[in-house]
């Protein structure tokens, strides 16, 4: 399938990515090509197969209900770009 | 002093014939002296470095033989070491010091090694020529007008220029082997599952393995008896009873079954990397290994299906990216939703966008079954492919890469002309198996290389038939004549 630059736009937001019309341009051709190139598996004889999500078909392994982590949060904080207080800061979300 | 391969470091370590001090220096001067032609490393850490080496003096001096005390290695980017920045060749992780070590770099401390850096990449594991990490291109060391090979271009050509004796990589789709092909050396991703994942960022989960970069097949069973290991912090590492990985070493190659897989010799093989392999299955065959075709009806669909899978599961990995936690963040953020996308959009690359791009779409309502449910299909009908032939042979061996290792710029304008260059490795990621690059010849001056693919498990033998191969050729010994 083809993407053109409004639909690639779309993609872009649900994505979380700031791109404009120019950059979603230059998007459109390698995009619609993948997506052309991954139809190939339309051709695919998978009648009756099940989903694979693991190479040995594992399970999530459980572990006893423990605090196991120490508090590092000083640590943590120390790489963030804006913290105060022992909070992360982000623009205003209630006015 | 280049000539030696880690394992002879081990030996020579061992019997106090050189110190850790004397062999960090050698290889820190080397870097020092030959990387700006390669930029294979973006970070090196010559103080801790030699700290880290009189420390393994002082263990050696005590008789210690942990399996890599005292031997220099780099790792991967995108394994994070505390206190050093780990950027995962991205403007995203530029401002990020991690606070903990991986799994594997704590374990290859443990074992003894001493670490001289962190080695280039593309940007989060996204490539197959290194050329979209945000420090610039590697270059390979066979020839600088040419590609390492991606993502872990920056550990291969690091090995294969002789700067450091064993580097990490990863393997998604091929990132371990592709490059180790491209450079001339020795490169394994084990079973996935053998080695945590705890601490190396994720690019797509249930396919991302890392494993070991070294000259020889012995090297990288040394390297990998340290990364090895069940370790609880990764919910997908395997609980195995521990192994030692060099035990195949002496293998005796009669009544050995190695099958070939026909769809790996089909049109679109390079005719000097098929002359390369026909030579090397003569040197298998005249051992007493048996050779035969087999088939695997699947394996056209492997890259398509990869190309879903891998983005889609990089898409949710990469959400992390936020700009609020770690990392990089815009400037000015109007809004919450202008620091996220600007902060990715300004943070991320053009070839990670694109993977996340398709990732989202596969992903979204109305497309899921259509796209992402279909390739979970075919990766189980690929994986089925693969346990009925090993019903048959021990191993498979076929080519590593279609073609010789490109010029830089090649194939950037077009993603899915680079994504081919996996055609041959990703089918192992998809089935979840180990597999392995060996040098086994040279076309135009340019290295090849083999590759097998063993059964679940099976490293220690697919290790013991690469040593074997090793023992009668001396392709993996070469250095590019600029390096040596």
């Amino acid at each position: 399938m083809s993407v053109d630059t409004e639909h690639v736009q779309r993609i872009a937001e649900l994505s979380r990515l700031a791109m404009d019309a120019d950059q979603a341009r230059e998007f459109a051709t390698g995009l619609s090509d993948i997506f052309d190139f991954v139809e190939q598996l339309d051709g695919a004889d998978i009648e009756g197969v099940e989903p694979m999500a693991h190479p040995m078909d594992a399970a999530q392994r459980m572990r006893p209900d423990a605090v196991t982590e120490p508090d590092r949060r000083e640590d943590y904080q120390a790489i963030a770009p804006a913290v105060e207080a022992g909070l992360y800061l982000v623009p205003r979300v209630i006015e | 002093m280049t000539q030696e391969t880690l394992s002879d470091w081990v030996r020579k370590l061992r019997a106090r014939e050189i110190s850790s001090r004397e062999l960090t220096r050698l290889y820190l001067d080397r870097i020092e002296r030959l990387d700006a032609d390669l930029n294979s490393f973006v970070t090196v850490t010559a103080e801790s470095a030699l700290e880290q080496a009189d420390a393994a003096d002082a263990r050696l001096a005590q008789g210690e033989e942990a399996p890599l005390l005292g031997v220099p290695v780099a790792q991967k980017d995108i394994f994070c070491t505390r206190g050093v920045r780990t950027a995962c060749g991205s403007r995203m992780l530029d401002p990020f010091v991690s606070p903990y070590d991986a799994t594997v770099v704590e374990r290859m401390h443990a074992a003894g090694a001493v670490m001289l850096g962190k080695t280039n990449m593309d940007e989060f594991a996204m490539g197959s020529s290194n050329e979209t990490s945000f420090y610039g291109p590697v270059r390979n060391p066979w020839d600088t007008t040419r590609v390492p090979g991606g993502s872990s271009g920056g550990s291969a050509a690091a090995v294969g220029a002789r700067l450091v004796p064993g580097a990490t990589g990863t393997d998604t789709g091929g990132s371990i082997r592709q490059p180790a092909a491209f450079c001339g050396i020795t490169g394994l991703k084990p079973t996935y599952g053998r080695v945590s994942r705890y601490g190396m960022i994720a690019f797509a989960s249930s396919l991302d393995q890392g494993g070991p970069m070294a000259a020889s097949a012995e090297d990288c069973g040394h390297m990998l008896n340290a990364m090895a290991g069940f370790d609880e912090r990764d919910s997908t590492s395997l609980e195995r009873p521990a192994e030692d990985f060099t035990a195949g070493l002496d293998a005796d190659l009669s009544g050995l079954r190695i099958g070939l897989p026909q769809e790996f010799f089909g049109e679109g093989l390079d005719d000097g990397i098929r002359a390369v392999l026909d030579e090397a299955i003569r040197v298998l065959r005249e051992r007493g290994a048996e050779i035969r075709e087999v088939s695997l009806p699947n394996s056209h669909l492997s890259v398509p299906a990869y190309y879903v899978v891998a983005p889609a599961e990089a898409s949710s990995n990469l959400s992390r990216f936020d700009g609020v936690r770690y990392g990089y963040r815009c400037e000015d953020p109007q809004d919450l939703l202008d620091l996220y996308t600007r902060s990715r959009g300004e943070g991320f690359g053009a070839e990670v966008k694109r993977r996340i791009m398709v990732g989202t779409h596969v992903l979204s309502a109305g497309y899921y079954d259509a796209y992402y449910l279909k390739a979970q299909k075919v990766r189980r009908v690929i994986a089925d492919d693969f346990r009925r032939v090993f019903a048959d042979v021990d191993l498979l061996l076929g080519p590593t890469t279609p073609e010789l290792p490109f010029e830089l710029g090649a194939k950037s304008a077009d993603p899915v002309k680079m994504y081919l260059s996996d055609i041959y490795t990703i089918a192992a990621n998809l089935a979840g198996l180990p597999a392995m690059s060996l040098p086994a010849g040279e076309v135009q001056g340019l290295p090849v290389g083999l590759q097998l693919i063993g059964n679940y498990f099976d490293e220690a033998r697919m290790i013991g038939v690469a040593h074997q191969f090793q023992q009668e050729t001396d392709w993996h010994a070469r250095v590019p004549s600029a390096f040596a």
